[in-house]
């Protein structure tokens, strides 16, 4: 099993000592140890905090690691996206304000625990739910990631863009947002990357004379504005009320929860499937939660006192969220097709480090994606410890007034969008995202698409470009062999999901069903 | 706002906002089709032409958007889109951001994000003068720190850096 030697691998990567200089003196230290575990306490407290999250808490920090080593800087931002997963929970538990959209279900029956006196449970049983989804996401990528990467290996653009294709088309067809408005926000996306320089032929594109517009716009910007900047403003015109309740988390609580969990061994086997299956297709974490929680109420035999309290509407969306976020990874790394908004912004990363994500990837860096992998079992483990241990601490931040904490994360944002290219006219385009963020999120258009497309724009272009190049422009290429036509097809089927569904619904003489 | 009848003294119409996010897009839209076209969209020596797929993109969004604009015509002409009152804390809200940006290149980021602070714990949370202080400039003090002394960052400075020698 050549997978277990690399996986090995990569642990003695992250487990490495390094000489560190820290303030003029030397030091050895296991340093991407150490950098996880800041990773994840960073992460954590963005989760926490209202207005950063994963994607924005991730693309803020992203330019601090410019000089980094690239694996060490994965593990940096990779953490700080566990930490969020983990941080959503504690928001919605306590406070009943959902610090994440993923985190939206785990309220349901979160907040009546904490009313009930059951903070410590629910959260206990909503820490190691992720922990488990994570796992068990881990565990997939491990096994299938390098398989679906050697197989990707022998994709030619043709093949790319089908896959581009697929993972575009089930956006339009799984969100729970109408269909035209996310495929225009997704097309927004995708016109956004097409400014400025063309890069297959070096000619500029609609720049309309200007030099602002040459460098283009870059993602990053756009993920702070919508994410950060929008939010804050929701934040602001829903008015905070932050009434928390206490958490008293101890060993006691802790055991107890434990000897509860294993009868819940079919929602959490269900849960994880399910999360898996949703962050590979590019749906995301948080629709993976809505559905896990829906089927739970609808199978479990406690579903009618869902709502009120029950642990089990804890489990099921936490451990679907955890597992579709971690396993947003699988297709990021595999095909360079990244299944979450915060994956995007990771595989931004990798660009800027001059890493090619995809197949090449496997074959190329192994150090990295296997430190990566490796760092993903550590840090799991890391995280559970963290928030089981620091519950009190991370309430206590949310306990700060957000006239306080809306200024700091406003200037972190500025600074964050400054640093992306050293470009003040970045910072000026973040407010702009914002207010459209704002804008988009209250008319219910989906956030994700639109990031999604700009920073896979170039890449699903060049494919699509260097298809019709190989045919000499003819669209037949795309159907040209069993393997590019069956992808298309699945595409096909995913972008006309909803109208297929209802006709097959209308053939059996069903309602269409609704998620719960 | 008197004399803006029932609905609108409550807020705008969520339909209105709806129309004008969806029209806005049509404008982008149709900007986007221009710019391909000024680029080209037909085939060059190197297969499509830089347009080409941008334009691929304006014309999907063109279609998309009509289809939107046509659903929002036939949404809900009571369903406000938010209150007055709310929309005025978005209001309070956006309008320093926007000053505090067109700010940062005259005074730079750090002492801009002192006043941006200050006025958000003294207006919006109404804090007194002691703890404001404390934390508006504590905190950009520390950001500092961190950035151009740790990690060799440079942001924009302004004349009081200047004056101290950065």
């Amino acid at each position: 099993m050549a997978e277990f030697v690399n996986l090995f691998n990569g642990f003695a990567t992250v487990l490495a000592f390094q000489d560190v200089n820290i303030f003029g003196t030397t030091l050895s230290l296991p340093f991407n140890v150490f950098i996880m575990i800041v990773g994840i306490v960073l992460g954590v407290i963005i989760g926490v905090l209202p207005g950063l999250g994963g994607a924005n808490g991730v693309a803020i920090l992203l330019p601090l690691t410019f000089s980094m080593q690239p694996t060490s800087a994965i593990i940096l931002l990779s953490c700080i996206y566990w930490g969020a997963l983990f941080g959503g929970a504690i928001t919605s538990i306590l406070f009943n304000i959902p610090g994440e959209p993923w985190s939206v279900a785990t309220t349901f029956d979160g907040y009546p625990m904490a009313q009930q006196g059951k903070a410590g449970e629910a959260l206990t049983a909503a820490f190691t739910s992720s922990f488990i989804g994570a796992f068990f996401a881990v565990i997939m990528i491990t096994l299938l990631a390098p398989m679906v990467a050697a197989f990707a290996l022998r994709f030619g653009a043709a093949e790319k863009f089908a896959v581009y294709f697929l993972a575009f088309a089930s956006f339009v067809g799984l969100s729970k947002e109408p269909p035209f408005k996310t495929l225009a926000a997704m097309l927004i996306g995708f016109a956004l990357a097409t400014f400025g320089t063309d890069h297959m032929t070096g000619s500029l594109r609609l720049t309309f004379g200007t030099e602002i517009l040459l460098p283009g716009f870059d993602f990053l910007i756009a993920v702070i504005g919508l994410f950060g900047i929008g939010e804050i403003l929701l934040t602001m015109e829903e008015g905070l009320k932050f009434k928390g309740k206490d958490a008293k988390i101890n060993l006691r609580v802790v055991l107890q929860t434990w000897a509860k969990l294993p009868q819940y061994w079919w929602t959490y086997l269900r849960s994880c499937v399910i999360g898996c299956w949703m962050g590979i297709t590019p749906a995301g974490a948080t629709p993976a939660s809505f559905m896990s929680y829906g089927i739970a109420k609808r199978v479990s035999k406690n579903g009618k006192n869902f709502g009120n309290g029950e642990i089990e509407g804890v489990i099921a969306p936490e451990t679907a969220a955890h597992a579709a976020g971690k396993s947003a990874l699988l297709p990021m790394l595999a095909l360079g097709v990244p299944g979450s908004p915060t994956a995007a912004v990771l595989l931004g990363g990798l660009l800027i480090w001059n890493l090619q994500p995809g197949p090449m990837l496997f074959v190329e860096n192994k150090e990295f994606v296997w430190g990566l992998i490796a760092s993903m079992y550590l840090g799991n483990v890391v995280g559970l410890i963290i928030v089981l241990t620091c519950v009190p601490l991370l309430a206590a931040i949310l306990r700060i007034p957000f006239g306080i904490i809306a200024p700091i994360i406003l200037m972190f944002c500025a600074i964050g969008a400054y640093t992306v290219r050293n470009s003040f006219f970045d910072v000026i385009m973040m407010l702009a995202f914002g207010v459209l963020g704002y804008l988009l999120k209250k008319t219910n258009y989906p956030l994700a698409p639109l990031v999604l497309a700009m920073v896979l724009g170039d890449r699903a272009e060049e494919a699509f470009r260097q298809a019709l190049v190989g045919s000499g422009g003819s669209l037949g290429v795309f159907f040209a062999n069993g393997l590019v036509s069956s992808i298309m097809l699945l595409g096909f089927i995913a972008l006309f999901w909803s109208v297929i569904s209802a006709g097959i619904s209308r053939v059996r003489g069903v309602k269409p069903a609704t998620a719960g | 706002m008197s004399g803006d009848g029932k609905a609108a003294n409550q807020g705008p119409a969520h339909r209105n906002i709806e129309l004008a996010a969806a029209g806005l897009m049509g404008v982008f839209a149709i900007l986007v089709v221009y710019g391909a076209l000024q680029a080209g969209i037909g085939w060059g020596f190197e297969g499509p032409k830089a347009g080409f797929f941008p334009f691929i993109m304006g014309s999907i969004l063109l279609i998309a958007t009509a289809v939107n604009l046509w659903n929002g015509w036939q949404g809900s002409k009571t369903k406000i889109f938010a209150e007055w009152d709310q929309l005025k804390q978005v209001g309070a809200v956006t309008i320093p951001i926007a000053i505090y940006i067109a700010a940062i290149p005259f005074i730079g980021i750090y002492v801009a994000s002192v006043l941006l602070i200050a006025y958000f714990m003294m207006r919006i949370s109404s804090y007194g003068a002691v703890r404001t202080a404390l934390v508006a400039i504590g905190v950009p003090l520390l950001t500092f720190i961190v950035f151009e002394r740790w990690f060799l960052v440079t942001l924009p400075k302004g004349p009081l850096e200047a004056v101290l020698g950065y």
